[in-house]
């Protein structure tokens, strides 16, 4: 094998974004405490700088370097640009939450950048091993994250909790990879794919091995009936992170499931089309049932999480083009939705107080009615209901699951989706049918303020235009 | 002169921008958000005048026609026109809302630039329903519908609104998600969503069954029929008065106006099949829902559940049109029915709507509805008193009042039916003159019940000029309900040609 320079431009968002991490590790050594905006600022800066490099680097061609190891086609940069853009918005949240909580470090910001990293190594695998290193650099950072509080004992346990279940699901994942090796010669998804095209390809084996990488998948997506761990992650870990985990690594789980399933056993569709159906089905319903007895705003949001995975999986077990257009369109949405959420239970906290009661949201309206508003807005989008973008999500993935006639299932889809409406409909009563608990005045930081407006009103402008971001999808698809 | 104007768009887009504009001036000078709510009503109702004036009630085609490419991916279009069907009903809404903004005036303390605002944008997607002819653009205004509704129910309403207003939004999003399966399964048979094309779609026996009650579901709620008919009791006692007038006035006749734009033209086939089990639902509407409005002891919960009635022969005069066309050769039957329905729809919309204001302007002076509060109102307020009597004759579809024409119509297409369908349903004329009678009897007439009556001050000018125009729009197509007749009339015979071929 020859190295040439030229195969390292297709990866340079990647490059880019380990040297940055890199460089707000060192950089952070020599800062003093009161300085420490600095770390965040060069992260901010180089997420922003990484957009731009991802579209100029950009050919719209579908390019293959290292061997087969890293692909670079339109989908992963448009999925790359949605999680630059997404964590920087989660991070700038996050800022003065971390911030009154003494927990404003350049750690976080380092094992962020890590994250993200990890993320566009999934989106551009093009083989089980890197799709499997870059889930693991995602997971372990994660994992860090979530017990980022080391004081805090809920924050701890749900880190060990993540940890275990985790390491469980990525050896599944692995074992299911082997099984698949063994099965097709290779591990290269476009190989793995001919492999499985030949007859003689162990078919049991096969299977075997497919269904441990659907279970491994389950699990990072937070899957019923791999679920287990969504809530308590959710719950414990500081909320600057659960907003983090809540929001990106849903694309990246998209990707996940587009290249190991699609590229890599699109041949067998057939056969994980069923599992999948199961997955979504499970998903939607024990999601959304859940999510009603929970008083806990964290908590809630991840039963939601759930459901929306059940979604997302519709789309992508209708195995169309347009399937998969909706099911990335749902992601990305979901991911917005899941950022705004998350923000204003960020915003709503202070020093020493977590906003996580629903019974914190009461009268919300009466203290703040813009909030009160992006919260509506977010929270109608999460129930489907238009003009909010969250019902063409719905709608989309709904159409392309009629496409393959499994009609049935979109009623079921829908039907659970009505049983969902009514705890996003609780959050609005409590926000504006009741009278606030509690006085103190509402503040956030203009920039704060700014992002959660833009995010709330995309809700709107993308339910309004949706043919915007639809076509954006699209383009990864034809 | 108008035709070539994005009319429609811009009388659904001036209420929404004007309902944003009034909702970013806030409340601290709350007279001047009034008005300037009220400015936009009254030019949105000037502006869909033209709808009216240069409306060719020669063609069925659809009328001041906006086509434009929304969602090209999946062929969706914003793609608006009106016919004789729509048209009158897109009017009678600017109509009502200007009046709701007036009797919002005083009553609404709290926050009145959310309240003027709910209302505005309501209008406006009240209106994008209605001119649809893109089945996603209709979902989306269908829906949309449910967000302001969902608010003005819970934030103004009375102690058990959060009930209510939760009560009604899971009921109509549950009749709508399946309609929007339904919507997605015939773009999958016809390529677009264009409703008119769905129109002259070929389905089966069976598809066309499903299709059918994924829209009953929908519409049926809407209506709302019997037996699904229990939100609407519970969200107009707790709605504040335009919430109530809103609902009752426009949102039901938005059910009515899906069976006849969805159903009947988009399978014929199934409502032939099943005309038995809506004619059945719209008479038990008609005769049982009539029984339970005589013992309700709350005014408006008696104005609900005689919407529920009155709304039983809307349905009624739509679906007879199968057995009259299966019983004769003659379509002329059939036309009376569903123009019967038409005119129906509108006269409600203005009586109904009339009611709840009666009741608002009582409630207003009194915090009470339940009837036993009242007595001998007429003494202290002559003026109301006569208004509301006319109001109640008019209820109980007295000749000369709009609500005589469609009871009367659809009661003669039922005869060519069946004889005994006219029988119950001309029930109707003696179960509502009994309960609106008999309450207008209690509430305004007999002594001056106690001493909160005899401090009544009558109707001020305000309160007068909203009564006496709808007293008007009464009075006058109750008379000479021809024009309205006219207009539709076309359209009406263009949809029986749909109805009466097979889509088999």
């Amino acid at each position: 094998m020859q190295f040439e320079l030229s195969t390292l431009i297709p990866v340079l968002p990647e490059i880019f974004i380990l040297s940055a991490a890199c460089l707000v590790l060192v950089v952070d050594l020599f800062l003093k405490e009161e300085q420490r905006v600095i770390s965040y600022g060069i992260t901010q800066a180089s997420l922003l700088l990484a957009i731009g490099i991802t579209a100029v680097t950009a050919t719209g061609e579908t390019q293959v370097v290292f061997d087969g190891s890293v692909i670079r086609d339109t989908m992963s940069d448009v999925l790359k640009i949605a999680i630059f853009i997404i964590t920087a918005g989660a991070f700038l949240y996050a800022k003065d939450y971390l911030r009154d909580r003494d927990i404003f470090k350049g750690e976080f910001y380092v094992l962020g950048l890590f994250t993200v990293l990890g993320m566009m190594v999934m989106v551009s695998a093009n083989t089980f091993l890197t799709i499997y290193l870059g889930l693991e650099l995602l997971t372990l950072s994660m994992y860090a994250l979530v017990a980022f509080n080391r004081d805090s004992v809920i924050g701890s346990e749900a880190a060990m909790k993540y940890f275990v279940l985790g390491a469980l699901a990525s050896g599944m994942l692995l074992y299911g990879i082997s099984m698949i090796y063994g099965a097709t010669g290779s591990i290269e998804f476009s190989a793995v794919s001919q492999g499985l095209a030949n007859p003689e390809a162990n078919k049991m084996v096969l299977i075997f091995g497919l269904v441990f990488v659907v279970i491994g998948l389950a699990f990072k997506f937070g899957a019923v009936p791999f679920h287990m761990w969504v809530p308590d992650v959710y719950h414990g870990a500081p909320t600057a992170v659960t907003l983090f985990i809540g929001s990106t690594p849903k694309i990246a789980a998209f990707a996940l499931a587009m290249r190991m399933l699609v590229d890599g056993m699109g041949t067998l569709h057939g056969d994980w089309q069923g599992m999948l159906v199961i997955l979504a089905i499970l998903s939607m319903g024990i999601g959304n049932v859940v999510a009603i007895a929970q008083a806990n705003i964290k908590r809630m949001l991840a039963y939601s999480t759930i459901s929306h995975v059940g979604f997302i999986l519709l789309g992508i077990l209708a195995g169309t083009s347009k399937g998969y257009t909706a099911a990335m369109f749902y992601s990305i949405v979901y991911a917005l939705m899941a950022l705004g959420g998350f923000g204003i239970v960020m915003l709503l906290s202070r020093r020493g107080f977590e906003a996580e009661n629903l019974e914190d949201y009461k009268g919300l309206n009466e203290r703040s009615p813009w909030f009160a508003a992006m919260m509506l807005l977010l929270m109608f989008s999460m129930a489907g209901v238009p003009p909010t973008v969250g019902f063409f999500a719905k709608m989309f993935v709904l159409e392309a699951v009629v496409s393959v006639d499994m009609t049935w299932l979109a009623l079921v889809g829908v039907f659970f989706s009505i049983i969902g409406a009514f705890y996003y409909l609780r959050i609005v009563k409590l926000m504006y049918f009741d009278k606030p608990v509690d006085d103190t005045p509402l503040t956030a930081g203009l920039d704060a303020q700014v992002v959660l407006s833009v995010n709330g009103l995309s809700m709107l402008a993308l339910g309004m235009f949706p043919a915007s971001l639809l076509s954006v999808c699209a383009a990864a698809f034809s | 002169m108008f035709a070539d104007w994005p009319i429609l768009s811009l009388i659904i887009w001036l209420p929404i921008i004007g309902g944003i504009l009034v909702l970013a001036s806030g409340d601290n000078a709350a007279n001047a958000t009034r008005w300037t709510a009220l400015v936009i009503a009254i030019l949105t109702f000037v502006v869909s005048l033209p709808l009216y004036s240069s409306f060719d009630p020669t063609t069925s085609d659809m009328q001041f026609v906006e086509r434009a490419s929304w969602i090209p991916l999946f062929n969706i279009e914003y793609y608006l026109g009106v016919d004789g069907i729509s048209m009158p009903l897109i009017i009678l809404t600017t109509f009502i809302t200007v009046f709701v903004i007036i009797a919002g005036w005083e009553v609404i303390q709290y926050k009145p630039s959310h309240y003027m605002a709910a209302f505005l944008i309501m209008e406006g997607v009240m209106v994008g329903v209605f001119c649809a002819l893109d089945a996603m653009l209709f979902y989306v205004f269908w829906e949309a519908m449910l967000i302001p509704m969902f608010l003005i129910i819970g934030v103004w309403g009375g102690p058990n609104r959060v009930y209510a207003t939760i009560k009604f939004f899971l009921y109509t999003f549950f009749g709508s998600v399946f309609m929007l399966v339904a919507l997605i399964y015939m773009y999958f048979q016809s390529g677009s969503f264009d409703i008119l094309a769905f129109h002259d779609l070929k389905l089966g026996l069976n598809e066309q069954i499903l299709i059918f009650i994924a829209f009953l579901l929908a519409f049926a709620v809407k209506v709302p029929m019997w037996p699904v008919h229990t939100w609407l009791p519970d969200a107009h006692v707790e709605a504040p008065t335009g919430g109530s007038v809103i609902l009752a006035a426009i949102m039901l006749k938005i059910g009515g106006y899906g069976f006849l734009r969805f159903s009947l033209p988009i399978t014929p086939n199934a409502s032939n099949e099943l005309d038995w089990l809506i004619i059945l639902m719209s008479l038990i509407a008609v005769v049982y829902i009539g029984f339970v409005t005589l013992v309700q002891q709350d005014m408006k919960k008696l104005i609900a559940y005689s919407s529920i009635a009155h709304m039983g022969f809307v349905t009624l005069g739509f679906f007879i049109a199968f057995m009259i066309m299966n019983n004769s050769e003659t379509q002329g039957g059939a036309i009376l029915g569903l123009e019967g329905g038409m005119v129906q729809m509108v006269s409600h919309g203005f009586i109904s709507a009339a009611m709840f204001l009666c009741v608002g302007v009582l409630y207003d002076r009194m915090h009470s509805r339940q009837i036993n509060d009242y007595g001998g109102v007429i003494n202290t307020m002559p003026l109301f008193g006569a208004f509301m009597v006319f109001f109640a004759m008019a209820n109980a579809g007295l000749p000369g009042t709009s609500g005589f024409v469609g009871e009367f119509m659809v009661i003669l297409a039922s005869f060519r039916a069946d004889v005994w369908f006219a029988v119950l349903a001309a029930t109707t004329l003696i179960i509502s003159a009994a309960y609106t009678l008999w309450m207008v009897k209690r509430v305004v007439f007999g002594k001056v019940a106690n001493n909160n009556v005899a401090t009544l001050e009558d109707i001020n000018n305000r309160e007068f000029f909203v009564l006496g125009s709808l007293a008007l729009a009464v009075l006058v197509l109750g008379l000479w309900p021809a024009p309205l007749v006219e207009v539709m009339d076309v359209s009406i015979e263009n949809l029986l040609k749909h109805i009466a071929v097979s889509k088999l």
